[in-house]
This record gives structure tokens, sequence and C-alpha cells, in this order.
């Protein structure tokens, strides 16, 4: 169902309030929900996280703009609180972890097909094999420290299978930077693309850095040191793609355009009433939140900020298992490496390119990617499953 | 939990694979596919461990002694030597368990309140006491470190990490979608735990001559193996009624009235 956001006011902010019960309310089961409802929440926990990152930011540079910024910024706050205390408590840390590398596939493998700019959805495939690489470390942590099946959270949807090796995945800084889209000629969906894109990686890199220390097993927090690492080499990618020549206030509009889009992506397709009823009820505040920042946009910067949006939103973001688009982009092009915004062929990398010398240096105590998932492979009822199959008697009708 | 549905009604649990054969054929034939030579022995994963462990320092010490009075009762005890400080902290373990526990049966309570009152399984009275009994074991070890000169408020290093151990039990009774029924059960685990610490703890202070803290640990022992046998009996009655089991013949604990 199309939505005309000129058009669409939304819920206007005086009436876009909170109480604290209204902000902690009854999590979505980590056993019995659709692992894109989990996805869903992870990925608008992103979005918000930007929206306040961005929010600070711009209030730094911009006095006129502080308190517009601040009054918008705490209903972020309260709306992110919301979204992101759905996530259950008897989900851990690490299991969370699986729901982010299960967002950073299958929202990444969505966007990446659905992506007008061929450079930018070779950039997001390039991204992608990388944390699809993630998933298959995190599910061997998961195993092998806490004896617990990834899958039972992934539900199918998705691989848990090796990727680019994480191992040669650091870089040296210049080749994490790409090529930016040009503000006056890419289409709104690219721009909603790679505003997702950031503030996903972003909230992964935060995410895992806040919770890495939370580790008593060495190899758990040496996996989120080095995979951390990662993520801060993708927000470097992605924000890098990112026009930077958009003035303050048209990147705060393409932030809320981007809040209402993947708001109503979400509606569309939870099958969580409770949960659908919050995506609709934020995706009306952030029409609110965008119609406010329209204002400005005319009043301060004498702009028509219809210019810069589309009257109807793109396609809905899929969320939906994208595993055929994966398993061709595994084959065709995990042997892909970066020289400065171009990517290469692993042979055409010279052996001491500045990203081979800063792969090496960081490897040279060992990899701990290699070290956790070394000879694994996942399969039902976690890899003991196997190794017990000694000691099991031969019950008719089992699955495995 | 007030909710007429029961964790064990059939309903969408979709963890498993037989929920969705045809992806999870897909999955396993990837995973299949993604790796030639499977390898579970983990031999790397196990050798960091061992790197990390030979030169770790530990989680923390123990205090120094809090007062002049502790400086003689370490002189005291020198005879002991390091059984002191061992002593001491057990002590210290016990007394952070036991005020954890009542802040667990605090929420268990909540738990009672929210579900519906089954036969065999505690009332609000049986649940009260016990707290109480854990919150006066609490103030008994209290005064077992001040008597020995120790700070009962520092954190000893079995503390933390009976601490570390017990932060699951606090997360499941404290969820408020837990039944009183996973609560209880988690309780025993709880208890089980404790049990042995009070006998390890009773053994050690008459090994050290200990003879009053022996016998007030000795007293603690016996409340907290009623705590168990009650627990043990609640979890079962609650559960064989759920699976509609004919209740079994309960034998009667013996409560002790607390002191005072």
């Amino acid at each position: 169902m199309a939505i005309d956001i000129l058009a669409e006011k939304g819920v206007p902010l005086d009436r876009q309030v909170f109480t604290w019960r209204d902000m902690v309310r009854q999590p979505y089961s980590k056993l019995n929900d659709d692992a894109f409802t989990r996805v869903r929440v992870i990925l608008m926990n992103g979005i918000e996280a930007e929206a306040l990152r961005f929010g600070h930011s711009a209030a730094r540079m911009n006095k006129a703009l502080q308190v517009p910024l601040a009054r918008v910024r705490r209903i972020e706050q309260h709306q992110q609180t919301l979204v992101n205390w759905l996530n259950p408590p008897d989900q851990s840390p690490l299991e969370t972890t699986i729901g982010f590398e299960q967002v950073a596939i299958e929202v990444t493998a969505a966007l990446a097909q659905h992506e007008p700019d061929s450079y930018l959805a070779q950039v997001y495939r390039f991204g992608l094999l990388e944390d699809f690489d993630h998933m298959q470390r995190y599910a061997a942590l998961l195993d092998r420290v806490e004896g617990k099946d990834a899958n039972t959270l992934l539900q199918s949807y998705t691989d848990i299978r090796p990727g680019r090796p994480t191992k040669v995945e650091h870089r040296d800084p210049a080749d994490d930077l790409r090529n930016h889209y040009d503000r006056t000629t890419a289409q709104p969906l690219t721009k909603l693309n790679a505003s997702v894109l950031m503030a996903a990686e972003h909230q992964t890199h935060d995410y895992y850095m806040n919770i890495g220390p939370t580790f008593a097993d060495p190899v758990a927090r040496l996996l989120y040191a080095e995979i951390a690492s990662i993520e801060e080499q993708h927000v470097t990618q992605y924000e890098s793609i990112i026009d930077p020549t958009e003035s303050w206030l048209e990147k705060w509009l393409l932030h809320e355009a981007t809040e209402v889009y993947t708001y109503w992506s979400c509606a569309q397709q939870e099958n969580n009433r409770v949960i659908k009823d919050i995506w609709t009820r934020f995706c009306d505040y952030e029409l609110g939140q965008l119609h406010f920042v329209m204002d400005l946009m005319k009043e301060i910067d004498r702009r028509d900020p219809e210019e810069l949006l589309p009257r109807e939103l793109p396609d809905p973001i899929k969320f939906e298992s994208q595993r055929e688009f994966v398993r061709r982009t595994l084959e065709a092009e995990v042997d892909l490496r970066a020289s400065g915004p171009h990517f290469i062929d692993v042979s055409q990398e010279p052996g001491d390119a500045p990203s081979v010398l800063q792969r090496e240096q960081l490897n040279r105590d060992g990899s701990p990617s290699e070290i956790i998932a070394e000879g694994y492979r996942w399969v039902p009822g976690t890899e003991l499953a196997d190794r017990a199959k000694a000691f099991r008697g031969n019950a008719e009708g089992r699955i495995s | 939990m007030s909710h007429p549905t029961k964790p064990t009604d059939v309903g969408m649990n979709r963890t498993g694979v037989a929920v969705s054969p045809i992806d999870s054929k897909e999955a396993i034939d990837g995973a299949i596919e993604g790796t030639e030579r499977p390898d579970a022995s983990a031999a790397a994963l196990e050798q960091v461990r061992l790197d990390y462990s030979r030169e770790a320092t530990p989680v923390g010490t123990m205090p120094p002694p809090a007062s002049p009075k502790g400086a003689i009762k370490a002189v005291v005890t020198a005879v002991k030597g390091k059984h002191a400080m061992v002593f001491l902290d057990l002590i210290g373990e016990r007394l952070a368990f036991e005020r954890t526990g009542t802040r667990l049966y605090e929420a268990v309570l909540v738990k009672l309140a929210a579900g519906s009152s089954r036969d065999g399984g505690p009332d609000r009275e049986d649940l009260e006491r016990i707290r109480d009994d854990e919150l006066r074991h609490f103030a008994l070890l209290q005064d077992a470190l001040i008597s020995l000169g120790a700070d009962p408020t520092a954190v000893t290093p079995s503390a933390d990490v009976t601490g570390v151990a017990s932060m699951g039990l606090v997360q499941v009774v404290t969820d408020p979608r837990t039944t009183l029924t996973e609560a209880l059960k988690t309780m025993l685990i709880a208890e089980l735990a404790d049990n042995d610490g009070w006998l390890i703890l009773a053994d050690m202070a008459e090994r050290l001559e200990e003879t009053d803290l022996a016998a007030s640990f000795r007293e603690a022992l016996d409340e907290e193996e009623q705590h168990l046998a009650r627990l043990r009996t609640w979890v079962t009655a609650d559960l064989d009624a759920q699976a509609g089991l004919e209740p079994r013949p309960v034998e009667p604990v013996e409560v002790p009235q607390p002191p005072g």
C-alpha cells in the first residue's frame, strides 16, 4: 500500500507523547515470534540510534537548529527505548548478536537487489559477504562456548556457512572508503538505502563494543574485538557513500524520510499484532517529524523540501529470506578485495598492498575468527548432536 | 504471571528445524556445502583458553583486617594461617548468597500473588518464612565476620564468583513472563547450592575449632535442609498436577519455628 509522504502529515510533535509504562512493554518471544520480528526490532533500534547520533552531531555544528533538534531527539530517545526494550531478557547478548548478523545479511541482501545504482549495489554485496562470515563465527561461538544452536534464532531463514573469511576483511583505512552518490542526481531510494545501512552497521559496531567485555571466555572477547573492528570499517564504508555536500538540514530531512520508510516497511510485514501497532504508530510519528523538518527547511534554508523527497515511498524493504541471492553472491564475489573505492579480485592484490600488511599485523598472534570456527560446520541441535550420535539409539521418526 | 496461556500449552514455538522443513533442509545442505572438512575438536579454542588461563590473575583478593580486633584475631589464628582467609572467604560467599536469596524469595512472592494457588504448593506464609530465614542467616553471617574482625560489607572473591553464577537465578525469578513453577524450579537450584555451601562452611568451622560459629552454622544448615525438602515437594506436586498425575503421598516436613 503506497503512502504519499508529502500529503500525509502524521502526528504533530506535541501529540507524540509517552509514559514509562508505555515504553517498557511485554517483549517479543524469543521462542515463538518470527525471526523477522527480531530482525525488525534490531533494525529499528539502529535507525533510532542513528537519529540520536545525527541529531547530536548536527546540534554541535548548528546553533539555529539546537532547539528543534532537541525537541525531536527527545521523542526519538523514547521511540528507541520502546523499540529496543522489545528485546526479551531471556535472549543473551550473544543470541542478540546472532539477530544483529541476521539483520546485516537479510536487510543488506534485500537492499542490494533493489538498489538502482550499480556501484552501490556492489558495495552492499561486498559488505554482505563479510557479515555473512561473521554469522558463521558467532554461531560457532554460541555452539562451542554455550552449547546452543544459532539456528533456533535464525529459524532456517539464513545459512550458517563461511563467507569472505573475517581474517581477510581487515583493511587499510583508505581501502574502506567508497565513492559517494551525487545528491543532485541520485534517486531517493539510493539515499534511503545508504542511510539504512549506515544506521544498521553503526549500531552493530556500538553494540559489540558494549557487550564484548561482558564475556568471560577469552575467545569470545577476542572475537568481539575482531568483528567490532570490521564493523568500524563498515561504518566507514557506508558513511562514505553518502554525499558529504548535503546540508545539515538536507541530511536531517533524509534521516526522517528514512525513518518513515523503515517503519512503514516494518508495519507492512509484521505478524506480531502488538508490534505491528507500534510500527504503525511510529510511522505516523515520523511523518510528523518529517513535516516538522520540511517546515524548518523552508524557513531556514529557503529551500523546497519537496524537491528532495519522493511523493510516494519506494517498495518496502523485503523482510524475507534472501538465501538464493546470498548464495549467488557468495559464489561470484567471495574473492573480491578492496583497493581504494574499487573492488578487485584477490589475485590482483599485491603482496605488499597496505591492506595485506594491515591484516598481517593484526593477525600476527592468531586470528580469533579462525580460532573459534576452526572446522566448524553447523548442524541442527549443535555440533554436539553429531558427537552424541555414537550414544543414540535408532528412534524412528527423528528429524536429524 | 496471570495470563491463561501456560508455557506447556502447544503453541507456535519456531526454534526447531521441524517447524520449517523445506528451509531447514536448505540450511543443512548449505552448511554441508560450505564446510567441506568439518572438525569438531575445537583444539584452537582450547589452546587460547589455556594461554589466557596460565597468565590470568584472580578476580580479586581478600581485604585486609577491618579492625585492630581483626588483626588480633588474625594472630590468634596464625597457626591456622592461610585457612583463616579461606574461612572468611567462604563466610563472605554465604553472606552474599543469603542476601541475594532474600531478594529471590521476595520476587517469588510476587509470582505467587500473580498466579493461582495450587494444592500442594507453597502459600504466602511458607515463602515469607523462608525469606525471613535467609535474612536471618545474612545477619548471622554479618555477626560472624565482625566477630572474626572482618568487614561484612566487603565482596570476597568467592562472593563475587558465586554472584556471577547466580545471575541467571535473578534473571528468571524477576522476569514477569516466568511462572511460579519455573521460579520454584529455579529456587531449587539455589537451595541445592546453598545446602552444600552451608555444609562446607559448618564443616570448616568445626575443623578450625570455631565451636560457637560451627553450632550456629549447623543450625542454619538444618533450616536450609528444610527449605530444600519443601521446595522439592512443591515442585514435584506442581509438575504432577500440571501433568494430570495423581498427587503423591507427602512426607511431612518439620518446619522449625524461628527463634524469638
